[in-house]
């Protein structure tokens, strides 16, 4: 029987392998960022240890760092010490870090990419859960904690079980106005946030091949919000000319040598998969959530569910819960959410194509008086690039803010933060309660989406625009 | 890690489900660059409430937690984990778990024992019926006992073995650094490091 992409990649990352006892994997590359390494480093300096591969790692600030006033010293003295640290950690143990001002700083799974560093075929860690965003390339890309970042950091490789296989077979042509977010808030609906549990995730099918590598990153990235492992998906033309040219990017005979072996990198036309899951994406429309976990979501022209429409008890309490903590009635339809706030951002929509999409949307309008609208780019080098294609000044001409590049309102560290009360139509990953500041309240949206509700004030598609004229 | 083979203590219910590691501790709280202190940010959007379990007696002593499904789901922080010992938290028991923070306690010796849903039901009973009453943990048996009644509950071996013997990882694995070493000089050239920088300029 033949194997599945994710077991390619698995297997060609065995160190060590023994009875009773997890694979020990290797790891092609580190990614570190400033809130959970500084215990790792630390540990590191109480054992004596050094980073065994300093060359596989790569530190960048992101998480804790300021969107405003970035060329000044950070305003918050905990935060500024916690950045401090991981410049020291990086200059003691050798580790290339690009700090806040570099042109190659921003969310680390947005700078992976970016660098041409991510490439099919490796495995891909991160003290972060959304490490799964690098799945796209056909990586094997998860989150770590703490302590398997010191792990990492001292051995360069990780001991970890096999996950079981599961397959998303996605077919047909995405409407026009319906992304890639969409698609992934609706899977994440019908799976469950806990329905990729022990699950590494293969995305495959028609509508993956035909999507960008900012949409694929977009689904991938998503992959722990329905509980996977890790998500990917196989490298193809459309992988090739996205690292073809970056900065490390394989080049000459190396690019050869490298291409031939990630186009051996596709399941076979023999495997099974533990699990498949089958969506058609034909018949998809711009999805929102309207609770407080990714998968309590709606098509937009759907209405406010009800605790009663669910029938395990479980989801019956969550929803009930989650209706008190959003403030929102059952049958009130998604349209007439009024929000406070929009947040263009995160690395799960932060990169140049949704900026792009969402001025697009913006190009003429202004954003609702009552609304404040962040964009915050997912990286310098994306803010740069706006700003070379004028679309800065198509959000600041909106009524927008421009900011510098980082984590932002996606979580909450920094300053940019809902109040309690706030309710924020936002382009990242994650509804929690109080994700994006105590009491805040969150609904997840596409960029287009996003755009469409800070014109309107209530939560909108671009296509409400243009029936509103 | 302190070895861990039984643990007695006063069992906490918290009767809710998806508790996400956001709100085991929110962002705000991750600034610290120690593994301690974390306690205040414990649960932070719930400590205000009077009527939360830890602000009522006998539970704010409890060292026992008694999770809802999908426990510890979203960010792959360690800080939450921190969180709950530097508050006294020993052992999290409940039905399902995320992947990460289930792999995080078990590196941080935090013990994450895995039952059914029945089962957390009849806990959540007793040790609201009985507060302050203690509960029993044994690792080498795998066992769960409250009054008269006791139950088993699940880990993996390797954790478990980990957790009993007190071991650290990165020690277990540098006893490989010879296969390490094989391992890393088949990689092939074309595979990318990020030394020297490259960068667009
Ligand atoms: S943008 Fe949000 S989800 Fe992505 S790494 Fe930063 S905090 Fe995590």
């Amino acid at each position: 029987m033949g194997k599945t992409l994710s077991e390619k990649v698995w297997d060609a990352h065995v160190v060590r392998q023994a009875e009773r006892e997890p694979d020990l994997l290797y790891i092609d590359l580190h990614l570190v960022h400033e809130v959970t390494s500084p215990q790792a480093f630390e540990g590191l300096r109480m054992a004596g240890r050094s980073v065994r591969r300093p060359d596989l790692t790569l530190a960048t600030e992101d998480h804790n760092t300021p969107t405003l006033n970035i060329d000044r010293p950070i305003a918050d003295p905990v935060s500024r010490t916690q950045v401090d640290t991981l410049r020291k950690n990086a200059a003691d143990f050798g580790v290339r870090i690009h700090s806040l001002g570099d042109k190659d700083q921003g969310v680390v799974h947005i700078i992976g990419p970016q660098l041409g560093i991510t490439q099919p075929g490796m495995t891909i860690v991160c003290g972060d859960s959304h490490t799964s965003t690098h799945g796209a390339f056909g990586a094997i890309a998860f989150g770590i904690g703490t302590s398997e970042v010191e792990h990492v950091l001292a051995t360069q490789t990780l001991p970890q079980s096999r996950p079981r296989t599961m397959a998303v077979n996605i077919e047909g042509d995405l409407p026009d106005g319906v992304t890639a977010k969409d698609l992934v808030l609706a899977l994440i609906s019908k799976v469950g946030t806990g329905g990729g549990q022990g699950y590494i995730v293969e995305y495959r099918g028609s509508t993956v091949e035909s999507l960008s590598m900012e949409g694929r990153m977009t689904i991938c990235n998503m992959s722990i919000e329905w509980g996977a492992k890790a998500g990917l998906m196989a490298p193809d033309e459309t992988t090739f000319n996205y690292i073809m040219g970056r900065p490390h990017a394989p080049e000459g005979k190396q690019w050869d040598a490298a291409v031939e072996y990630w186009r051996t990198l596709r399941s076979d036309d023999d495997v099974t998969f533990d699990r498949e899951v089958d969506i058609d994406a034909s018949a998809l429309t711009p999805f929102v959530t309207w609770g407080t976990n990714p998968g309590q979501g709606v098509p937009l022209g759907a209405d406010v569910p009800s605790p009663s429409d669910f029938t395990d008890p479980g989801d019956i309490a969550a929803a009930e819960r989650a209706l008190e903590y959003m403030a929102l009635t059952a049958g009130t339809p998604m349209r007439e959410i009024t929000v406070d706030t929009v947040f263009l951002g995160s690395c799960t929509n932060g990169r140049i194509e949704d900026l792009r999409l969402a001025a697009s949307v913006l190009r003429g309008e202004r954003i609702a008086e009552a609304v404040r609208m962040l964009v915050v780019p997912g990286s310098a080098r994306v803010r740069l690039q706006a700003e070379s294609e004028g679309l800065d000044q198509v959000f600041l001409d909106a009524g927008a803010e421009w900011r510098a590049a980082g984590c932002s309102m996606c979580l909450g560290m920094n300053p940019d933060q809902l109040a309690p009360g706030e309710r924020a139509a936002s382009t990242s990953n994650r509804n929690f309660e109080g994700r994006q500041g105590k009491g805040g309240r969150t609904h997840l949206v596409s960029p287009a989406v996003a755009a469409a509700t800070a014109i309107t004030g209530r939560l909108s598609s671009p296509a409400d625009l243009a029936l509103a004229r | 890690m302190d070895k861990f083979t039984s643990h007695t203590g006063i069992p906490v219910p918290l009767r809710r489900s998806n508790v996400d590691t956001d709100q085991i501790i929110p962002a705000v709280y991750l600034k610290r660059i120690t593994r301690t202190g974390f306690e205040d940010g414990l649960f932070a959007a719930w400590r205000n409430d009077p009527d939360f379990v830890l602000n009522t007696e006998p539970y704010d002593v409890g060292t026992v937690l008694i999770a809802g499904p999908d426990f510890g789901t979203g960010s792959s922080r360690e800080h939450a984990v921190w969180a709950l010992q530097n508050y006294g938290f020993r052992v999290v028991i409940g039905a399902r778990f995320g992947d990460i923070f289930r792999s995080n306690s078990g590196k941080a010796g935090l013990l994450v024992a895995q039952v059914t849903p029945e089962v957390v039901e009849s806990l959540w009973g007793f040790a609201e019926q009985n507060p302050g009453t203690v509960i029993t943990i044994d690792l080498e048996e795998r066992s769960i006992t409250v009054g008269e009644q006791s139950f088993d509950f699940e880990i993996d071996d390797y954790t478990r073995h980990r957790l009993l013997e007190g071991l650290d990882d990165i020690s277990s694995t540098l006893r490989h650094a010879g296969e390490i070493d094989q391992y890393e000089s088949t990689r092939p050239d074309f595979k990318p490091a990020a030394l020297p920088i490259r960068t667009a300029g």
